[in-house]
């Protein structure tokens, strides 16, 4: 157990070191016009916003994280032998990502998996972008307030019903039966039902379909700030109305794209609904991967393993997508 | 014809192609739903029927469930909103360098996939609560690790949301009441509170709806138990049945019901604003310099 | 009750930056003492040093000769007017003026009794229920000064509470809070960059510069004998003429200027060849008809007329011009434009002072 109680330890130390760096701080530069946390809030109330921070911060965000990555570098045991002297640090739950333990060959099917959840979630995100921008645009640029207001009300209320019952709604619209087969089977332009969900574009419209909103908001509250005499004088200036998109509107609006893509991108590579219930039956969508090794397998540091492969890669799309649009966590999140 | 038209023709025709693709597949699920075959069908319509509605209702799992979502729901609102609230207020009063770090803390479960976070709940929780007999019996069950799981996503929302409504306080109102002699705590419950308050209610809707909705974090944390969705979830899996639909259905109603509403408190909010501004110009006009 | 303010050699800083530098001053129980100034100047550092806001990195803030250090603005005898006013938008107006009596722990009838007799004081009966969104300015300034005085404070402090009234109303506003602390009697400190307000309102007023008290006196002496070339340009309309002192007497020194030798009062006893600003308000220039009579001639620029007085401009020494006002009681003839006029003043309405920092136009 000395590597998990090892965990419990290191935000403690992080914490006592940020309490004597911000210590040595207030005692080197006084400033009079700070009040101490406890004078500005009262002890008992000061107590209990640290109480209630500290234990979502701890119990429920970082140790769970951390614990998860320590369980991945841990054997597969039964509970009898947890902690016991099998229960050694190993990188072998990483190295199965690579090579199928029993077999020894590549592992290829998970390895797929992995590069095909990245990038059909990336074609979602680059999709779903194109379909929201226009559509955002318009709202926040040209729509009358009254329409707006119209229009975010359509928007929010097909996301009162949830992620199941909305992949559910598509699975009756493309399925073999489904009205569309059956409309493009009535004018005749197939004899047979197309297998929307064998050939996954079940789940490419699932997922887009999901994360519509996540999508037009950001880009929405990005662009409806921008100041439309900008727009306007470009337009004097003559310029082409794509040109102003790609010179003013795109360039101002980047905190909301880099906001939008990173969020739908995260969701669509994270999600499970839409593969389990839309995907075709030889899909394996990563997310239904780790999902098997903790409900089929019961293989749990194996799953761990996986999802900390895949939390690596959405924080690395996140820090890519942050340096490519050269915005700052901060505008991002809003 | 104008370019202006075409112009206007192409946007019109764009937003009607969004919002079929946004509608079109719950109207036809919510046609299923009144429909008599057995494989929830919209077309050909062969007759109305409640029936599904019927099976719903008598559906003891999915009550089970519902109930068992409801249940987490609210928890999951006492504990994220506070959470939420006492974060917020923290991060107004750190000083500017630590700001940062605990800005990306905070708001790093919003950036997590859900599976990822259902999973380390579940492996910190197990262990944790194993540590004795008595924590283990009482506390480890679906429930309290669904609650636990999603609070620790949606307190950010909270956060996030509370924050935007706190960055907008005067200030000089906490002032005013500590000049008059309230002391903190008192300026916290008379003054800071009730401006929150707006924002709390919103909070607590959004912990509430992100919770009943939530499938990829609670199918790993309610473990043997289910919520509403994780039952839908399985359903959905072994078939269709037109009671899904029924389902879509209700939860359509209530939220458009919900839409109605909000519109309806809205409006009424905006002719109180625009009486009192009506009266401060009265008062106004009506200034005497005796 | 009143209660006297004491700034024991106050020194604020903000970091490396001096907000208020050695200020040294004590406001009277009972009295109107106005701090003037530019923003910027520190005069809001002190009232919220005064209030508890903040405390003196070195110095001591006495209130009825009790050291405040240590005690917060919640426990201080002050009440403090804001300058946004900074009435609490979710009460009602009776509660917003009763607030203080609320935290004290005082019953809610007793509190509604005390609000009654409160909105009688500041002419508001029967309007307690609003909100205070539904008032005027005025009212709210009413609502203001009356949440403050509901606690009983010795000291009332005020930060530039009429900066955001239109004029006639501030003109007004004036006299109504001149009027309330004659009744009440407690002492006000008031802070504004308006030297109409601090003139007309305040028993005596210091004038602030850069964190720096530059003069303290009623408003007579600071507008007519001003100590430094601040106060001088600061309050009032002034015009300077640098140069270098050639003859000093006990009484007078006459200043080399691009004008020529001007004389005029020397209290700060300079001596023939200190570099010294002399100052004559445009009300002490006199348009003279002859040349004979003359002490300085310009160019006229601009002439407008305003009523009860018209303001002649004329070429001045650098980018300032010579401003000159002239009453319609002397029965001067009101120079043209575009000519060169004569002027003449009274050498003891001149005053000669050291160079140092004036105030931007």
């Amino acid at each position: 157990m000395s590597s998990r109680l090892f965990v419990i330890l290191i935000p403690l130390i992080v914490i006592a070191i940020f309490a004597i760096l911000s210590w040595r701080d207030t005692r080197n530069n006084p400033d009079p016009t700070r009040k101490g946390f406890f004078d500005r809030n009262g002890t008992v109330l000061g107590l209990v916003f640290i109480a209630l921070v500290g234990f979502w911060m701890l119990f429920l965000v970082v140790l769970p994280y951390l614990y998860m990555v320590v369980e991945s570098f841990h054997p597969k045991l039964s509970p009898s032998k947890r902690g016991g002297p099998d229960d050694v640090l190993t990188l072998m739950q990483y190295k199965s990502f690579f090579i199928e333990p029993l077999s020894g060959d590549m592992n290829t099917i998970h390895m797929w998996a992995f590069g095909y959840t990245i990038v059909i979630s990336l074609i979602v995100t680059a999709l779903n972008f194109a379909i929201c921008y226009p559509l955002a645009y318009y709202m926040a640029q040209t729509g009358t307030a009254r329409k707006v207001r119209l229009l975010m009300l359509a928007l929010i209320i097909p996301y009162w019903v949830n992620e199941i019952l909305r992949a559910f709604s598509l699975r009756l619209l493309l399925a073999s039966k489904g009205l569309i087969n059956q409309m493009l089977m009535g004018v005749g332009l197939t004899d047979a039902p197309i297998d929307f969900l064998g050939n996954n574009v079940g789940l490419f419209v699932g997922l887009s379909y999901a994360y519509l909103l996540i999508m037009v908001f950001p880009l929405y509250n990005a662009i409806e700030s921008l100041d439309r005499n900008q727009i306007e004088a470009a337009h004097d200036l003559g310029a082409p109305w794509w040109k102003i998109h790609r010179d003013v509107v795109i360039p101002y609006a980047k905190p909301g794209i880099a906001s939008g893509c990173t969020m739908v991108f995260m969701l669509s590579a994270g999600s499970l609904a839409a593969p389990q219930f839309l995907g075709g039956p030889n899909t394996l969508w990563f997310t239904s991967v780790v999902y098997d090794f903790f409900f089929q397998s019961f293989n749990w540091p194996r799953g761990a393993a996986y999802a900390f492969v895949l939390l690596s890669a959405c924080i690395a799309f996140v820090m890519i997508v942050l340096r490519l649009f050269k915005v700052s966590l901060g505008e991002t999140i809003k | 014809m104008s370019a202006r038209f075409v112009f206007k023709a192409m946007i019109g025709f764009y937003i009607a192609l969004f919002f079929l693709y946004l509608f079109g597949p719950l109207m036809v699920m919510a046609v299923t739903a009144f429909n008599t075959p057995n494989y929830p069908q919209a077309y050909p319509f062969e007759a109305f029927t409640l029936d599904w509605f019927v099976k719903l209702w008598n559906h003891r799992s999915m009550m089970a469930g519902l109930r068992n979502s409801v249940i987490i729901g609210i928890g999951v609102v006492l504990l994220s909103v506070p959470v939420g609230l006492a974060a917020a207020i923290i991060m107004g009063q750190i000083s500017s360098r630590a700001r940062g770090l605990y800005y990306l803390v905070t708001v790093s479960p919003v950036l997590t996939p859900g599976v990822i976070i259902g999973i380390s709940t579940v492996i910190f929780w197990k262990d944790a609560l194993s540590l004795t007999d008595v924590t283990r019996a009482t506390f480890y069950n679906g429930t309290m690790l669904s609650i636990f799981g999603q609070s620790s996503f949606i307190s950010a929302y909270c956060l996030l949301i509370i924050m935007a409504r706190l960055q907008r306080f005067d200030r000089t109102q906490e002032e005013a009441a500590l000049d008059l002699g309230a002391s903190y705590p008192q300026v916290f419950w008379h003054i800071l509170l009730p401006f929150l308050r707006p924002a709390l209610i919103s909070a607590s809707v959004i912990a509430f709806l992100s919770s009943f909705e939530n499938y990829n974090t609670t199918t790993f944390a309610i473990l043997a138990d289910k919520t509403l969705v994780t039952v839908l979830a399985g359903e959905v899996r072994q078939g269709t049945t037109p009671a899904l639909s029924a389902l879509a259905v209700v939860i359509i109603s209530i939220s458009i019901f919900g839409a109605v509403l909000y519109e309806v408190l809205k409006r009424r909010e905006e002719n109180k604003t625009t009486r009192t501004m009506r009266n401060a110009k009265e008062a106004e006009r009506n200034e005497t310099y005796a | 009750m009143s209660a006297s303010v004491e700034l024991d050699h106050v020194t604020v800083k903000f970091g490396q930056f001096t907000a208020v530098k050695d200020a040294a001053l004590e406001i009277r129980g009972g009295e109107f003492f106005s701090f003037l100034g530019p923003s910027g100047c520190g005069k809001t550092t002190i009232l919220r040093t005064v209030s508890g806001f903040l405390e003196p990195t070195d110095g001591a803030v006495r209130i009825a000769g009790q050291d405040m250090a240590g005690i917060g603005p919640n426990k201080r005898p002050t009440a403090l007017i804001f300058q946004n006013l900074a009435l609490f938008p979710l009460m009602s107006v009776a509660d917003n003026i009763t607030y203080g009596l609320r935290v004290r722990g005082m019953s809610s009838g007793e509190r509604a009794r005390k609000a009654d007799e409160l909105l009688e004081l500041i002419a508001l009966p029967g309007q307690g229920k609003k909100l205070v969104s539904e008032l005027s300015g005025g009212q709210k300034q009413r609502v203001a000064i009356a949440r403050a005085l509901a606690v009983q404070p010795k000291v009332l402090l005020l930060d530039e509470p009429l900066s955001a009234l239109d004029l006639k109303l501030r003109q007004h506003m004036r006299a109504e809070l001149r009027a309330i602390q004659q009744q009440v009697g407690i002492t006000f400190i008031y802070i504004t960059h308006d030297q109409g307000e601090a003139l007309t309102m305040s028993d005596r007023i210091a004038v602030m510069s850069d964190g720096v008290i530059q003069q303290i006196g009623d408003g007579r002496s600071v507008y007519d004998a001003p100590d430094t070339a601040f106060v001088a340009s600061f309050v009032g309309e002034n015009n300077a003429f640098a140069g270098q002192i050639t003859h000093a007497d006990a009484d007078s020194a006459v200043v080399q200027t691009d004008f020529g030798p001007l004389r005029g009062r020397n209290p700060k006893a300079l001596k023939p060849g200190d570099r010294a600003v002399l100052f004559i308000r445009p009300e002490d220039l006199i348009p003279v008809t002859g040349a004979a009579d003359s002490t300085l001639s310009s160019y006229v620029t601009n002439v407008s007329f305003e009523g009860n007085m018209t303001h002649v401009y004329l070429n001045g020494q650098g980018a300032r011009e010579i401003s000159m006002s002239i009453g319609r009681q002397g029965g001067t003839d009101v120079p043209q434009k575009g000519t060169v006029t004569p002027l003449s003043y009274h050498a003891s309405n001149a005053i000669v002072l050291p160079e140092g920092t004036m105030a931007r136009e």
